[in-house]
């Protein structure tokens, strides 16, 4: 239900680039999704036709890009995978790893005509 | 259309004539052409939009924020699961504290007016969104409810956020903290079942703890887990229905509310 207020986002997001850069059709839609942001792909796909009917972007293709979690240590300023977001650090033990990729959900391009 | 964002408070999907389903080709360079051939629409451009799905739902909540700092309201986002005692936490808090600083409060849940009549029954102000199918309060329907409410200056706002641990997370209201409410019938791993919940919050507040001797609930190791997914999390142990510790949370909220220049 979350993806589909995300989607939601989506359709506004290409209604807003569809005035600024004049289309009238997406064809393609291709979402960034992190890893480590609470968004399921799978749930993304599922709703995707759903929310897309009767826009612009009725029938488009959705390709997802997925991206690894990153993080960089707090105190050993090293970095490393995260599979979560809380994980500590590999290679010192400590607690707190500032996430550097993974938490990203966007929009990254549209084919339109 | 409302003349503080712009909307039209109705379905804001434009409505174009569904389309005959092309030929879909794929522009990015990711994609390989090996083994199936496209028809290209000669039309067809890629567009570049690197946008954050939820820049809309933040910008409204910097509107919030700005709005917030302007008229020193002290907003506090409540989560948690369905009953683990958001509405009685606040009742309880209300009783306390509405003497001594002005309190109004935003109540979503997807039906029913039912969580805000018990807050009205206080004497305090409150609005009941009602978010349908929706499972998370959005920044925009924050924007409305506080043009809506006559919420005062130096005064505190709570929100009592739809109970989900999971959805709300990601929805900056434009407060000032997030509160999760974890009480002790749920289960002490919920931290670490739910981490982007916990990871997000400010403080937890653990409460019925005076069911704690009815329930297989291990303290201690529930707040491991909390310090686990966010060490800098304040943890506050009480009882709503009992009264139980409650005056380290009434004091923790005095303390901030005292605060406002």
């Amino acid at each position: 239900m979350h993806e589909l207020s995300l989607l939601e986002n989506v359709r506004d997001i290409l209604e807003e680039h569809a005035v600024t850069q004049n289309f009238s059709k997406v064809t393609q839609v291709t979402l960034e999704i992190g890893k480590l942001s609470c968004v399921e792909p799978e749930a993304l796909r599922f709703g995707f036709d759903v929310v897309m009917k009767d826009s612009l972007a009725e029938n488009a293709t959705l390709l997802i890009s997925e991206l690894d979690g990153l993080g960089l240590c707090q105190q050993c300023h090293r970095e490393m995978q995260m599979k979560t977001l809380y994980e500590p650090c590999i290679h010192c033990g400590h607690a707190f790893v500032r996430i550097t990729q993974g938490a990203e959900m966007k929009v990254k391009d549209l084919v339109v005509i | 259309m409302c003349g503080i964002c712009g909307c039209s408070q109705t379905n804001q999907t434009t409505k174009l004539k569904p389309v005959v389903k092309q030929n879909q080709h794929l522009l990015t360079s990711a994609h390989g052409h090996a083994g199936h051939a496209h028809d290209h629409h000669e039309n067809e451009r890629l567009i570049q939009v690197e946008q954050n799905l939820l820049n809309k739902n933040n910008s409204y909540a910097a509107q919030n924020r700005a709005y917030f700092k302007q008229h020193q309201i002290f907003t506090l986002n409540l989560v948690s699961s369905p009953g683990a005692g958001k509405t009685t936490l606040l009742v309880e808090t209300i009783k306390r504290l509405k003497d001594r600083f002005p309190i109004t409060v935003i109540e979503g849940d997807q039906q029913t007016e039912r969580d805000a009549d018990r807050i009205r029954a206080t004497g305090v102000q409150a609005l009941q969104i009602n978010t349908g199918r929706a499972c998370h309060l959005d920044a925009h329907g924050i924007g409305h409810a506080i043009r809506e409410l006559d919420v005062k200056d130096h005064s505190l706002l709570a929100i009592e956020n739809v109970g989900n641990l999971v959805c709300p997370s990601s929805f900056d209201l434009g407060e000032a903290l997030k509160v999760v409410v974890l009480s002790v019938t749920e289960g002490d791993d919920k931290p670490i079942k739910y981490p982007d919940m916990f990871h997000a919050a400010d403080l937890m507040l653990l409460n019925k703890t005076d069911l704690l001797p009815y329930v297989d609930f291990d303290v201690e190791q529930c707040i491991r887990y909390a310090r686990q997914v966010n060490p800098d999390i304040e943890i506050i142990k009480l009882s709503s229905t009992k009264g139980d510790n409650f005056s380290t949370w009434t004091d923790w909220l005095t303390e901030r509310l005292s605060a406002l220049p």
